[in-house]
C-alpha cells in the first residue's frame, strides 16, 4: 500500500482545489494554456499556499493570512466606482486607460481611442496564442508559488505590444478594479512586450471598495527589448479589507533603461513581488517604492533582481512609513551571476516607525558569483528624529504639521525618482492625502 | 517685564543643571548671558524654547506674567519666543522656503492673523535675505543641508527676521564664525533691535558683545546668575576670566 505524506490542507487550500475542479472546464485559453494550468495546479496541490517555513514567505505567511478562498469573481454588470476613484488620482496624467474589471479585460470601460499606431492591445489569450516571439509564464519568478496560483486560475487581462522604436504619446494605465458587492477572488494576468528601441510609461493600478475582503492574485509579465526605455509605476489603492498578491516578472534587454516604482497605501494584506532579470549588457535599472501603512495593514515588497549580463547598473530604494499596529516587510535580493562582471548594484531600504506598535522587517540579501562587481546594501529603521521635530516646532509649526513635513520629506525623496512629472505629482498628492488621514 | 525666570531648577537625565536661576528681561532690553562651559547657558535656552527631556523641578518661567512651562514649543513660538540654535539642525527634504512659509503662516494662524499670500511672502524673504547675504539658490535648498557653519547661523537670523519675535534667545550665535561672518550676523541682529523686541544673547566670549552691545550682562555659574552689571562687566570677564565665580555659585 502506498501512503502519500501530505500536509493537511487549510480551508482556503481545500476551497482552491474545489474551485479549480469546478472551473477547470470553463477557464479560458487554448491547450497550451490548459497544460500550464494543470502543471501549476499539481504544484499547488502538493505544496499548498506559501507559508512561514518557506524562506521567501517567512514574514508574509499566506497560509495563515488567507483564511478562505473566495469564489471566482463574475463579470461586472456596471461601470465600477473604483475606476472613477483611481482615474481621479491620475487626473493630471490623462493616461490611456485599459480596464481590467473583476479579473477580465473590459474593453467597454477602456479608452476607445487606443489609436496610437505603435500600440496594439489584445485580450490576453488572443495575444498569447498569436505571438510567436513570446511564451506565457517563462519569465523571471516563474517558480514562485503565488505566481503559480495565478497560472492555475488566470481569468484574463491584456497582451500589450509596443512596436519597435514606437513611443506612445500618453502613458498607458492598466487599471485593475473590483466591482462586486460581495467578496470574490480575481486572477488577472497581463503581458507587455516592449520591442527594441520603444518607449513606454506604464501605470498599473489596483483598487476596489472598502469593507469587502476581496482577493486579488495578479501577474504582469514584462518583456523589454534592447535599447528600450520603460517606466513602470504600480499603484496599490485597494479597499481596506482586500488581500492582494501581485507578481511582476520583467526581463530587460541590452542598453535599456528600466525604472520601476511601487506605491502602496491600500489593502489589508498586500504583497508586491518584483522579479527583474537584466538579461542584456549595459542596461540601467532603478527599482523603488513607497509603502504607507496604518491600522493593522500588512504590506510586503519582495524583490529579486538578477544581474545576468555584464555592465548593468541597478539602484533599489524603498521607503516604508508605518503607523498604528501595521507590519511592513521589505525583502530585497540581488543576484549577480558568474559572467555578470562590472555589475554595479546598490540597494537601500528605510523604515520610518510612527508608532510603538508598528513592526518593520527589512531583509536585504546579496548573492554574488562574479568577482569584479560593486554591490552594496543598507537598511535602517527608526522613529522621527526628535531633534528635527523640536527645531520645526520651535518655529511655531505644530507637532502634527512638523511630523507631516518630515514624513513628506522622507517619502518625497523616493517619489522624486519617478521620471513622469504628472505621476510624480499624483503620488505626492496621494501621500499627502494619506498624511491627512493620520489620527 | 517681558520675561521673568524665577528660581528655576532644571534636571537633564537626573543631573541638576540649573540651580535656582532667577533673571528678568525688560521689554526692548538686550541682555547678555555669559558663563563658563557647563554653567547652564544652553540649558536655559532650551528650557525657554520648550525642549523635551528638560525637567523643571522647581520655579517658573513667565512671559507677559504668564507661565509658559506647560506650553509646547510651537505655542511659545506663536507667543513671540524665538531660539537661534547654537547648532542648527539639517532638515533633509524640506526646502528652506517651504519651511519659512509654513512657520510664518502657522504662527500667524495661531495668533488669528491672516496668512501671507505667496507674492507677499516672496517679497518679504527676498528683502530680508538680501541684507544677510543669503542668495535665492540657498533658499531653494533643504533647510541647513550642505550649508556652511556661517550659512547656518545666517539662516537662523533670517528666520528670526521673518518671524519677528518679541523675545529672541541667541545661543552662542558667534560660535564657529570667522570675523567677517560674525559681522554679517551681528549686523543682522542689530537691524532687529527695537523697543518692542527683547534679546537674550548667550555667549562664552566677549567678542560678540563688541558687535551686539548689550544693555545688561548676567554672569551664569553652576546653574544660577552670580553677578549682573552693565556692558563693562563683559570686559572685566574677558580680562579676569570666570575663575573668580567658581566658588560663589557653590
Amino acid at each position: 500500500m502506498n501512503a502519500e505524506v501530505r500536509a493537511i490542507k487549510t480551508s482556503a487550500e481545500q476551497g482552491l482545489v474545489q474551485a479549480y475542479a469546478g472551473a477547470r472546464g470553463t477557464l479560458p485559453g487554448d491547450g497550451v494554456v490548459a497544460a500550464l494550468r494543470e502543471d501549476a495546479f499539481k504544484r499547488f496541490d502538493a505544496g499548498g499556499l506559501p507559508h512561514r517555513r518557506v524562506e521567501e514567505w517567512k514574514y508574509t505567511d499566506l497560509r495563515a493570512l488567507m483564511r478562505e478562498a473566495k469564489p471566482l469573481a463574475g463579470p461586472a454588470d456596471r461601470r465600477p466606482e473604483a475606476i472613477v476613484d483611481i482615474t481621479s488620482v491620475l487626473s493630471g496624467v490623462e493616461p490611456s486607460l485599459i480596464a481590467i474589471v473583476n479579473g477580465r479585460y473590459a474593453p467597454e470601460w477602456s479608452d476607445k481611442n487606443q489609436s496610437d499606431p505603435g500600440v496594439t492591445v489584445l485580450e490576453l489569450f488572443a495575444f498569447a496564442g498569436g505571438s510567436p516571439d513570446y511564451r506565457l509564464g517563462q519569465g523571471p519568478g516563474k517558480d514562485d508559488a503565488a505566481l503559480g496560483l495565478n497560472t492555475v486560475f488566470m481569468t484574463g487581462g491584456v497582451g500589450l505590444r509596443i512596436k519597435k522604436n514606437a513611443a506612445p504619446a500618453k502613458p498607458i494605465h492598466i487599471a485593475h478594479v473590483f466591482s462586486g458587492k460581495a467578496a470574490a477572488a480575481m486572477y488577472p494576468r497581463s503581458v507587455v512586450v516592449v520591442e527594441p528601441g520603444a518607449h513606454l510609461t506604464l501605470i498599473e493600478s489596483f483598487s476596489g471598495p472598502d469593507g469587502i475582503d476581496y482577493q486579488v492574485n495578479s501577474a504582469l509579465e514584462l518583456v523589454i527589448g534592447d535599447n528600450a526605455q520603460v517606466d513602470h509605476i504600480k499603484i496599490g489603492y485597494d479597499g481596506n479589507a482586500a488581500l492582494r498578491v501581485s507578481t511582476l516578472g520583467a526581463t530587460v534587454g541590452a542598453k535599456a533603461a528600466y525604472r520601476d516604482f511601487v506605491f502602496t497605501s491600500g489593502g489589508a494584506v498586500v504583497r508586491n513581488q518584483t522579479f527583474v532579470r537584466f538579461a542584456g549588457e549595459g542596461t540601467k535599472g532603478a527599482i523603488g517604492g513607497v509603502s504607507l501603512l496604518k491600522n493593522r495593514q500588512h504590506i510586503d515588497n519582495t524583490l529579486v533582481i538578477e544581474h545576468a549580463a555584464a555592465n548593468c547598473e541597478s539602484r533599489e530604494q524603498f521607503k516604508t512609513v508605518l503607523d498604528g499596529q501595521s507590519h511592513g516587510v521589505f525583502q530585497g535580493k540581488i543576484v549577480v551571476e558568474p559572467h555578470a562582471q562590472k555589475t554595479d548594484a546598490k540597494m537601500m531600504t528605510r523604515a520610518l516607525l510612527l508608532s510603538e506598535d508598528a513592526e518593520a522587517d527589512n531583509k536585504p540579501e546579496l548573492e554574488i558569483f562574479a568577482d569584479d562587481v560593486v554591490c552594496g546594501h543598507g537598511a535602517t529603521a527608526g522613529a522621527l528624529d526628535p531633534g528635527l521635530k523640536f527645531y520645526l516646532m520651535s518655529r511655531g509649526i505644530s507637532e502634527k504639521e512638523s511630523e507631516a513635513l518630515l514624513i513628506e520629506a522622507f517619502i518625497d525623496e523616493t517619489i522624486e525618482q519617478i521620471a513622469h512629472e504628472g505621476i510624480r505629482d499624483a503620488l505626492k498628492f496621494a501621500a499627502l492625502k494619506w498624511l491627512g488621514t493620520r489620527g | 517685564m517681558l520675561l521673568e525666570v524665577k528660581n528655576l531648577h532644571v534636571e537633564v537625565d537626573d543631573k541638576k543643571i540649573l540651580n535656582g536661576l532667577t533673571l528678568s528681561v525688560e521689554k526692548g532690553q538686550v541682555a547678555a548671558i555669559m558663563g563658563p562651559n557647563g554653567s547652564g547657558k544652553s540649558t536655559l535656552a532650551y528650557v525657554l524654547a520648550g525642549k523635551d527631556n528638560y525637567k523643571v523641578t522647581e520655579g517658573d518661567v513667565l512671559l507677559d506674567g504668564k507661565s509658559i512651562l506647560a506650553m509646547a514649543p510651537d505655542e511659545r513660538a506663536a507667543k513671540g519666543l524665538f531660539l537661534a540654535f547654537q547648532y542648527p539642525v539639517e532638515v533633509p527634504g524640506v526646502a528652506t522656503m517651504t519651511f519659512l512659509r509654513t512657520a510664518l503662516n502657522a504662527q500667524r494662524k495661531t495668533r488669528g492673523e491672516a496668512e501671507l499670500s505667496t507674492p507677499e511672502f516672496m517679497k518679504l524673504v527676498r528683502e530680508t535675505s538680501k541684507h544677510l547675504g543669503i542668495d535665492q539658490e540657498m533658499l531653494r535648498r533643504a533647510v541647513n543641508v550642505g550649508f556652511s557653519g556661517g550659512e547656518k547661523k545666517r539662516n537662523e537670523i533670517l528666520q528670526m527676521a521673518i518671524l519677528q519675535p518679541r523675545l529672541a534667545v541667541l545661543d552662542e550665535t558667534d560660535s564657529g564664525l570667522d570675523i567677517d561672518a560674525l559681522k554679517i550676523v551681528a549686523e543682522g541682529v542689530n537691524r532687529l533691535r527695537s523697543p518692542k523686541r527683547s534679546m537674550i544673547v548667550i555667549t562664552h566670549y566677549q567678542r560678540l558683545l563688541n558687535f551686539i552691545v548689550p544693555d545688561v550682562v548676567h554672569v551664569l555659574a553652576k546653574g544660577r546668575v552670580v553677578k549682573s552689571g552693565g556692558k563693562e562687566l563683559a570686559l572685566e570677564l574677558e580680562a579676569k576670566g570666570y575663575a573668580q565665580y567658581a566658588d560663589e555659585a557653590a
